[in-house]
Order: structure tokens, then sequence, then C-alpha cells
């Protein structure tokens, strides 16, 4: 676009957001055409209407939505623009599909300054071009100041799934192994390392990444994968117990296997918290019939997200439907639903 | 990590196991009651009952600071909160303790008081010296671990003469608790308990030695091992502890040599003289009125009492009913015992403290050992 | 009760009493308040902020040894 539509352009450096950018006026087009459009650019986007409509294949959709409402907004290893893409893809990918579009609605606070925003969608512009799915449709919000966290952002992605893939929570069956991409709690302890009152230090970066390319891999291999989900809040112990709650089994894992970054079992100890609850933005859990494990473990540790890829326990006829794990030390406990949020604890 | 890693390996903690196996009289059992609510986490979190004999048992004791704070002193906090215009700085841990009228100090937050979880005592006084405009208040909690620095803020607040920070105090001490428990019941009404040793809480006696656990050893005729707080010291402990109990001994033993001395953490134990005494008596939730059994703010430093500053007048509040948490902050009950575990009483939806704290016996029994071998 | 973890000291700042220690490659800040006498490489427990007492690596020595003793002596 060529076109000089707006006489002064948009100054990003100095200028916050007011509630004129939400008004559905000239300024408001001005935003998104000088930011959102510049920065997140593809066809479907460019035509500027209020949706983006497209041909799919024949087949079964899949379609996701997830708000992002982190803070900090900016942490080691990303943001909430990188956040809300990889998020969504991973939605998506979790049932097999392959992520083809995705939507953006911000809701932003009066005040909040444009040189932020501005970082934000180039790093969601980023992790969307990385990934191969573009941003295609939008929305903007504003609200007064004191009634939003500076921005939230809400993405939605559609997907098609490949034939013969039946990926869904209710799907483990006793005797299955459970496999997970990678190592747990970097995401939360990253964040929780730019909070504020806590103030460790550490090289730790969140873990936020697209995993829908190592999910391609996987079904391609084993198109009959039983159960994949991603250890979000809660970490990998909610997660598991979501499963087995789904698929009335239980489970017991083998502590020994599950991998965690050193750095972050130092982390936690400091702080009194359980990795197994910690969260996490690039992981996956397979769940898989037993003769398939050797072939997934292989190829997930081929694939970059998946180098630290392990087995770590397998799925029980349970009518309690409890996860249980083998201690390191020896003994053996329970791993609960998450109660409440984890709070560093003095005792 | 070191000193760490060490105290957790499972070839050691074989060797442990079958030493207490062949250690443990088939003919008699144990009753080891871990004093530290964070020897009930450990022994959960790693399932040290797996590996040990069924005729050894773990009876958790009360010292989780959360657990045996009065409802009462929660409602204060309440109070203090919604009848004045103050900020409260709390450890995480009494968040979410159920108060009256299954209040919380979450709760309180979410309607709009200005209550902050803080990880140190430090943070509460830095956010005073940061918002001079503000009444700020730290609500102290803990055993003789915690206390010190509660002793060195409030020292700290007045040689900077900081005028808006006040500590609301609710520091207890073990000791009285031990003989608490180990004494005579003071109403028939209560329960006995068959206490065959002590496992001594591990960084209580980092600040007040070895020493003060010698008079119960002597007059109740129990023996009491200080134990680290790592799995293997768990273990190491239980077995000094059942070769005691073999020998008819009954003395004071540390297993926790590497950070328990004798005479403890004297410069730690000058400080708080100098700033905190004795209460005549306190209410512990499930042990009732114990005297000398806790702290409150000297004189000469009154002017950071919050108990001085603000009308906290005692709240006679009563546990739920059906609520056995003081049987079982006592030993006398375990958690499945209680009518409301598991049915009324979860994590999510805790009825008394014990579920509230990961320390609680109920909580640690509900998270890790709900399948009880 | 009391969670408190062994971090080893790094660096120390005398003047304000405070210490910077680590555990692995996590770092914080910490008081030393409560404890005289600590050097660079000592470890100390850390509770709520503060270091409680340093460790002893003769006795944490000692008692690694004593564990893998257990049960090899003959019980009368």
């Amino acid at each position: 676009m060529n076109k000089k539509r707006f006489p002064v352009r948009l100054n990003i450096r100095n200028n916050v957001i007011d509630m004129t950018h939400g008004s559905g006026g000239r300024a408001m087009a001005q935003l998104i055409e000088e930011l959102f459009v510049k920065h997140l650019d593809n066809d479907l986007l460019r035509q500027a209407n209020d949706q983006a409509a497209f041909n799919v294949p024949g087949g079964r959709m899949v379609i996701s939505t997830d708000g992002h409402v982190i803070s900090p907004l900016f942490f080691p290893g990303g943001d909430i623009g990188s956040l809300s893409v990889h998020g969504t893809i991973n939605d998506v990918a979790m049932s097999g599909a392959r992520a083809l579009y995705l939507s953006a609605g911000f809701i932003l606070e009066e005040g909040f300054p444009l040189s932020e925003l501005e970082k934000i969608v180039v790093s969601m512009a980023d992790a969307s071009r990385n990934s191969g799915v573009p941003v295609v449709t939008g929305d903007t919000k504003v609200v007064e100041k004191g009634k939003g966290d500076g921005i939230f952002i809400t993405t939605s992605g559609v997907g098609m799934v490949p034939e013969g893939v039946q990926i869904s929570g209710d799907q483990a069956r006793p005797g299955d192994t459970i496999l997970i991409s990678g190592t747990i709690g970097d995401h939360g302890v990253a964040i929780m390392s730019s909070r504020e009152n806590l103030e460790f230090e550490t090289s730790i970066k969140s873990d936020s990444a697209a995993v829908h390319t190592l999910v391609a891999d996987m079904v391609t291999a084993v198109p009959g994968i039983h159960c994949l989900r991603d250890p979000t809040r809660g970490g990998l112990a909610t997660t598991l117990n979501e499963l087995a709650q789904q698929s009335s089994v239980g489970m017991i894992l083998n502590e020994n296997r599950i991998p965690v970054n050193p750095s972050v079992t130092a982390a936690c100890e400091l702080l009194g918290l359980d990795p197994l609850y910690v969260a996490n933005e690039g992981k996956l859990v397979c769940i898989c019939a037993p003769q398939h494990s050797q072939t997934l473990l292989a190829i997930m540790q081929a694939h970059p997200l998946g180098r630290n890829a392990a087995v770590i326990g397998e799925v029980t006829d349970d009518p309690n439907g409890l996860v249980q794990m083998q201690t390191r030390f020896g003994g053996s406990r329970i791993v609960d639903w998450l109660s409440g949020e984890q709070l560093p604890r003095i005792c | 990590m070191k000193y760490i890693d060490e105290f957790r390996r499972r070839d050691l903690a074989q060797q442990i196991s079958s030493a207490i196996k062949k250690t443990a009289d088939p003919e008699k059992h144990y009753h080891l009651m871990e004093f530290c609510g964070g020897h009930t986490h450990a022994i959960f979190r790693y399932g040290v009952q797996k590996l040990i004999p069924d005729n050894v048992s773990y009876i958790h004791g009360p010292g989780c600071p959360v657990c045996v704070l009065p409802v009462g002193r929660i409602d204060n906090a309440l109070q203090l909160v919604n009848e004045y215009d103050v900020t409260l700085c709390t450890y995480g841990d009494l968040m979410r303790v159920p108060a009256s009228g299954l209040n919380s100090l979450l709760r309180a937050k979410a309607r709009g008081a200005d209550i902050r979880m803080v990880y140190s005592a430090m943070d509460a006084l830095n956010i005073a010296r940061e918002n001079p405009a503000k009444e700020v208040i730290f609500f102290a909690i803990g055993f003789e671990t915690t206390t010190p620095p509660t002793a060195l803020i409030i020292k700290q607040a007045q040689a900077e003469q900081i005028k808006n920070f006040t500590v609301f105090c609710n520091h207890v001490l073990t000791p009285p608790a031990m003989h608490s428990i180990l004494g005579e019941p003071e109403n028939s009404g209560q329960d006995r308990i068959i206490i065959d040793g002590f496992l001594g809480p591990s960084h209580v006696s980092t600040i007040i030695g070895s020493r003060p656990y010698e008079v119960f050893a002597e007059q109740f005729y129990k023996p009491i091992v200080i134990a680290g707080f790592e799995p293997l010291d768990v273990m190491q402990a239980s077995l000094m502890l059942i070769l005691q109990i073999n020998e008819g001994r009954h003395e004071v033993e540390n297993e926790y040599t590497r950070a328990v001395s004798r005479n403890g953490n004297q410069k730690a134990q000058a400080l708080v003289a100098e700033v905190l005494e004795l209460r005549s008596e306190f209410e512990w939730r499930g042990l009732g009125m114990v005297p000398e059994s806790a702290l409150k703010i000297r004189f000469e430093y009154a002017e950071f009492d919050a108990e001085k500053r603000f009308n906290i007048p005692p709240v006679q509040a009563s546990d739920v009913k059906g609520c056995e948490c003081p049987q079982i902050l006592r030993g006398v009950k375990k958690p499945t015992d209680c009518q409301l575990f598991g049915t009324v009483c979860t994590p999510e939806n805790p009825m008394g403290a014990c579920m509230v704290s990961s320390e609680g016996a109920c909580a640690a029994y509900w998270t890790y050992g709900r399948l009880s071998q | 009760m009391c969670l408190a973890i062994p971090a080893r000291v790094i660096a120390i700042n005398q003047a304000n009493d405070m210490a910077t220690v680590a555990l692995g490659e996590v770092k914080k800040e910490i008081s030393i308040a409560l404890v005289d006498n600590v050097s660079i490489d000592d470890y100390v427990l850390i509770h709520v902020g503060y270091a409680l007492n340093k460790i002893s690596p003769e006795e944490a020595q000692r008692t690694l040894v004593l564990f893998a003793q257990a049960g090899l002596k003959d019980e009368s």
C-alpha cells in the first residue's frame, strides 16, 4: 500500500494507546495498518476485511482458542506475543492437526506505550513466520486506564487433522507408555525469576516454542498415537491427572526418568516448589501403545525440540484413577492435582 | 546440589532400610513422632514409609506454625485490613488458611484488601520503607527458625526510625509444645498418645541447639534424635531411635551434626532475647493454652508492636464442627480418622489448617500418601 | 517445618551484612546478619532470605559415612 492515507506517521517511540485507538475511526485504522499489518503482514490480512476466507482440504477441522494475560509481559525466552502464537499453535497440534491460520484479538489498556506494543507485535510476527502459521485476522479494543494489565491477547487457531488420527484425552489404555518431549519447569521458573519480589538470578529461559513440526513427525510415524497434551499451567502433574481422569486409568511414573534442568531443580529447591507442578510452554506429553514407544522416542529425539525426550512411565488399570510415582529415593508417592496456586513456602 | 543430593541417595536408602529391618524387634511396635512439618513433608514426598517395616509408624506432630496458629489470630489479621487502611505482609503459607466464616487472607485480597505475599521478613520492611504514607504490618509466624529474622527487622526499623511499620507477632516455641504433648492431659476427655521417641526438628535445632531437649529426655524417659531435613537423615534418625528404644536408653542424640551443635546459634538467640520476650500463655490450635510457649515484642520496641498500635481484641474462634485438626495435630488421630477428610475437606476446600498447609498431616497425606501401604 | 537449603557463598558485602549465594547456577542475595565469620565458599543454610548457620563439611562427611555403615556393624 503506497498511498499515504495518514498524513502523519504513528509516533511509536513516544506515544501511548488512547481511547481513540479503539473507537473504530481513523486512529484505529492507522494503528492497525502501521503497526499490526505492517509486521504480521500476509495476503489475507492485507485484504483488510473483518474476517479471512480460505479454502480447506476436505476432512476434519480443529479449532482452539487461548487467552493470554501473563505478567510480566517480557521474560527470559519470550514475551506475551510469542507465547500467544506458540500456545495456540500447540493447542491445535495436540489433536495431531497442523495449524493453518491464526486470529488475534487485542485488548489494550489506555496508556500502554506503543513502543512496547510494537515489540510484542514484532515478536508475534517472528513466531508466526518461523512457524509458518500466519495471523490472518484480528481485532483491537481499548479499555480505560486501570481496567487492563497493559495488554491481553486472545489467539485462536484452525487446523486439519490427518486421516486415521484419533488423538484425544480419553484414549489412554492400561499398558500404554507415557513420554515427555523434554525438560520440565523451565517456563514457570523463568517467569518467577522476573517477578520483583522473588529476586533470584538464573540463566533459565522459558521454553516457549511451537511444537507442531515435532507433532507432525510423530503423527507421520505413528498415526495411532493415543494422547497428546502440552503441560502448561499446573505443570506435568496436572496434565497427567487430567488424562488419567478422562481415560479412567491410573499411571505409574518413574521419577528418575523425568528430565529436569539442574538449574530448574535448584530454583525450585530454593523456593520450595515442585517442578512437577511448574508450567511449560514448549513441551508435550504423549501416550501411545507400548509397541510404538521406541519409534516415537527416536523420532522425538531427532527433532530439535525433542532432544531430551524420555519415557517416564506407564498407564495402569486403576479404578481410583491415581497418578503414582516411584521416587528417586526408592519410595513411592502419589502425584495429585495441584491445589490452588503453588506459593513459595517458608516451611 | 551439594549437601542435598548426597543425602537423597537411593543406595544409601536401601542400606539404612535393611539396617532398620534388622534392628526393629518384630515383637515391638515403634511409634515415632516427627515433631516438624518439614519431616512430615519429606516422609511423604520421598515415600519413606515404603522403606521401613510395618511395625514402625510415624505420628505427625504439630510442628507446622501455620497449623497451630489459632483461627482467632487470622481473624485478627482480617480485622486489621478491614478496619484500618493498612498493608498486610504475610508469608505465602498463610494465604489460604481458613479463618472464621471460611474467610482467608487470599479471599480478602480478592475483595480488594492490600495483602502482599513476601518471601522474606526483609521484604516487609522494604515495603514500609518504600511506602512511607502507608501503615505496613508484618504478620510474623514461625518457630524458632523463623523468629531471628523478625527480631532483626524490628531492630533495623528502630535504627532507621521507620514510623509506619509494625509486627503482629505470633512466634511460638518448640520445647513447650513438646512438653504439652508429652505431659498429662488437662481434661480427662483428651486421649493419651503412645510416643516411643521423637524425631527432633532440624532447623529449629540449628538455632536453639540440642541442649533444650535434654530435660525432656530425662523427665519423660523418651529418646530424642535431632534429624536433618533430607530423607536419609529421617531414616538414619529413625534407626537411631529404634536402637535407643531397644536398649532402653532415653538420650538426646544429634543426627544433624553438620548444622546443629549443642549450644546452637548463640548470636541469633541473643538477638531474639533482645527484641522479644515470653508471653505468659498462648493458645495453640490443637493443644489449647500452653504456658510460656510464645513470644511478644519487648517494651523497648513497643512502637513496632501491632498489638499496641492497633486495637486487636482476642477472638475466641472455634474449629469447624467435625474437624479433627486438634486431635490430628497432637498425633492422637490420623487424617483418615476425620469424617471430613476427603469428603467436605479437601485441598481445594480446606476446613482446617491441617489440610491447607502442605506441612499439615492431612495435606501431606492427601497429596502423597492416600494409597497407604 | 522451616524449609532451609544449603547454598554456597560466592560473594560477601560486609557493609550491609549481605551475601550472594549459589545453588547450582541459581544465585540469590541473602542476609548473613545471623552468622559470624562467613567466608567465600562456605556453605550456609538459607531460610526466608537469611543464613541460619554454616554447614560443617567434616560433619557432613562423617554423617555420610555413618549412613554407609548402617547395619554393617553387628548389633548385639
